[in-house]
């Protein structure tokens, strides 16, 4: 099995890759500057709904009962996109997924491929399959465009290049698109993008997109975005391409009603977006000729087994966690070494990845909670993180020093009279400690005072010990 | 009432200020406060930082310790947010969920005791000082403590309370995160004193020493101009205290 998460096992540990990230004060600045806009926007739209927890709620419920089942809800959903006229094919991991990507590609003899709206492609590290068999994948969507000509990485789930400003972008798109003049308006950005992207929607016969909901009763594939590259790249080629996680699959069109409330109100603040494209199978006259879906596992059927986590699956990728993150809001995304960053993707990268990889990321929280209270189906993200970490500890992921200080501490705690001896010490301790310093912590905050008498001293004196 | 007082591990070691606060508050309002000398600790550090027997064997300690108390009162959100959120479940692997489920409604927090158990806000304090106040992540997203705080400290005579911005952020303590993340630690600290000076009070409190230490400690290296006090020190704060 290759199982990967784009390049995540490769990547810094969180506090390393955060350590340098934090010197980047730009970098910074787009990330508070971009999520307080979401964030704001996210705000208004949420409190105006009078049934926004009973949502959460339904959510939450259809999701459960997706996963419980979710067996049967492929199998039908495999049923009912074939009857339609597409194709449905399954990858146990991202070797797999890619080379059937390639397959199609090559059984119609085409060189290039048009994308959009795809995570499960960096997930599987598509683009990589793709141009070592000599094909030309170009991204569509505009935030993921200036990733792939700034030849960058997203740092966002859903505004991938958060990160990056309005000049920067400029900069990019005039060096990468070869032009001499560009003005320096949103409006002017996005003309020039149209103008790149407009020759390749009518030129590239393939198109390759994911999903954010696949419905198993009728086997449809529906996908949401704001700019209309994503309908002009399911629509306009011959051949399309789908492939999501299982874990898309809700089980009737009516579900929808829920999902499309929740989604846009929490990713991009939206009421609804203004695109929603939901397609069926192939229409013929119009449309794309030939349709195929890849349900990807990759991991996620793993995921599935461990109870205590599964509701991880139930995540739509509206990035709300992201936003509401106050460790993401200084590191941005790129620290957690993988597409899926902020809390969601220190859950989700480890479990999809294997532990091993990616210990330090369930410890990239301080369990605030944020992530918890916008989560629009309900994952209890700082409890998975401490399953997760109690995962790591019991595989003996954690440091020695750590292991024999919990120890310690454990010993100590366990009996009031070993706490008043630690105590004693701590007292004594106090001179070099302040010489020394506490490492991690004295760089930036002073220790307090010790006092020369603890609380159950100075109990035991002034009142008898009653 | 008899009130138990579970100090909490830290804040009998570094802050036995609060504590004393706690008992000259509860006794000046009537009530028999009692120290149970054999506790120690809730867990909460072992617990969120993966160390799950240690953190079991504590919580039977606890549950040994206070099970037949009337009522147990702890100045710490978060110590109470760990026996609220994470005993029931791991009660359950320990066998002890009649015991748990019965000893969790008896846990208060202080200033929700106040104002939901004794149902005061006037605790009769005097307090001559700008007081912001940060609300630590556990007392929000976990007690969902609301105004209540803030409903106490109004009554304060003397005290002129300022909203802190941004106040639903997270100081960047997180216990163990603060070491293992120690700059993305310092840089939400950042963020957190420069909303705390912006409103000029003299005094952060809030009802969780382990943030305030955070923020204090950043505070003084800063040269700050404000201090970090415990909410408990404050409400048991009387004319010629200061």
């Amino acid at each position: 099995m290759s199982i990967r998460v784009g390049e995540s096992a490769q990547a810094a540990t969180f506090p390393k890759a955060a350590k340098k990230l934090l010197q980047n004060t730009q970098l910074r600045r787009n990330v508070r500057r971009a999520t307080d806009t979401i964030r704001g926007k996210r705000a208004k739209v949420v409190d105006e709904m009078p049934d926004w927890q009973a949502l959460r709620t339904a959510a939450q419920q259809i999701k459960k009962r997706t996963l419980r089942n979710l067996d049967s809800y492929l199998v039908q959903f495999e049923k009912a996109c074939a009857e339609a006229g597409g194709k449905v094919h399954w990858a146990r991991d991202a070797d797999e997924a890619n080379a059937i990507v390639v397959g199609i590609i090559q059984s119609h003899n085409q060189k290039e491929v048009i994308k959009v709206k795809t995570m499960t492609s960096d997930e599987t590290r598509l683009n990589h399959a793709l141009e070592a068999a000599g094909i030309s994948p170009y991204e569509t969507d505009l935030a993921d465009l200036i990733i792939q000509l700034g030849n960058d990485k997203p740092s966002h789930i859903v505004v991938p290049a958060l990160h990056k400003n309005k000049s920067e972008i400029r900069q990019i798109f005039m060096e990468q698109m070869g032009l001499k003049e560009l003005g320096h308006a949103p409006e002017d950005l996005a003309g020039a993008a149209r103008n790149f992207l407009r020759e390749r929607f009518l030129r590239v016969k393939v198109g390759f997109s994911g999903a954010n909901f696949a419905v198993a009763e009728t086997g449809s594939v529906c996908v949401v975005e704001s700019e209309g590259n994503g309908r002009m790249c399911v629509t306009l080629p011959d051949v399309l391409i789908t492939m999501f996680g299982v874990e898309k699959i809700v089980p009737t069109f009516d579900d929808l009603e829920v999902f499309l409330q929740l989604l846009p109100r929490s990713a991009t603040g939206e009421r609804m977006n203004p695109y929603n494209s939901i397609w069926t199978g192939v229409t013929p006259g119009d449309g794309p000729k030939e349709f195929h879906v890849i349900l990807l596992d990759n991991g996620r059927t793993k995921v599935l087994a461990d109870e205590e986590s599964r509701e991880t699956l139930h995540c739509i990728r509206c990035a709300a966690c992201l936003n509401a993150c106050p460790v993401y809001r200084q590191t941005g995304g790129h620290a957690y070494g993988s597409i899926y960053s902020g809390p969601i993707g220190a859950i989700l990268t480890p479990q999809l990845q294997g532990m091993q990889h990616s210990t330090t990321l369930p410890y990239a929280s301080s369990l605030c909670g944020a992530c918890y209270e916008v989560c629009p189906v309900k994952i209890n993200i700082p409890e998975i993180l401490i399953h997760l970490r109690r995962k790591i500890v019991e595989s003996g992921g954690a440091a020695l020093t750590e292991r024999m200080g919990m120890a310690v501490a454990g010993y100590t705690l366990a009996d009031s009279g070993r706490l008043g001896t630690a105590q004693k010490l701590v007292q004594l301790g106090r001179q070099p400690l302040d010489a020394i310093g506490l490492p991690g912590w004295s760089a930036a905050r002073d220790l307090p005072e010790i006092p020369k008498q603890t609380f159950r001293e100075w109990w035991k004196s002034s009142r008898g010990g009653k | 009432m008899l009130i138990s007082l579970f100090i909490t591990c830290y804040n009998d070691t570094l802050f036995p200020g609060t504590g004393k606060s706690v008992v000259r508050v509860l006794e000046r309002l009537g009530h028999t406060v009692e120290f149970r000398e054999q506790q120690t600790c809730c867990g909460q550090m072992h617990y969120n930082t993966g160390y799950h027997p240690e953190a079991v064997t504590i919580m039977k300690k606890f549950v040994a310790d206070f099970w037949d108390a009337e009522v147990v009162v702890i100045p710490s959100s978060s110590c109470v947010a760990m026996i609220r959120d994470h005993y029931p479940k791991m009660a359950k692997e320990a066998g002890l969920e009649k015991e748990v489920e019965a000893l969790v409604p008896k846990v208060f927090e202080f200033t929700e005791f106040l104002t939901d158990k004794l149902g005061i806000t006037d605790v009769g304090a005097t307090y001559p000082h700008s007081v912001t106040m940060h609300t630590s992540c556990h007392a929000l997203r976990s007690l969902h403590c609301e105004d209540r705080p803030q409903r106490l400290l109004k009554a304060v005579r003397g005290l002129d309370y300022l909203e802190l911005p941004a106040s639903d952020q997270c100081c960047g303590f997180g216990g163990t995160f603060a070491i293992k993340n120690a700059e993305v630690s310092t840089a939400m600290l950042s963020e957190k004193m420069k909303a705390v000076l912006s409103t000029g009070a003299e005094v952060c409190t809030g009802s969780d020493n382990s943030c305030l230490m955070h923020i204090g400690g950043g505070l003084t290296r800063q040269r700050g101009t404000a201090r970090c006090v415990h909410i408990a020190e404050i409400l048991a704060s009387e004319e010629g205290d200061q």
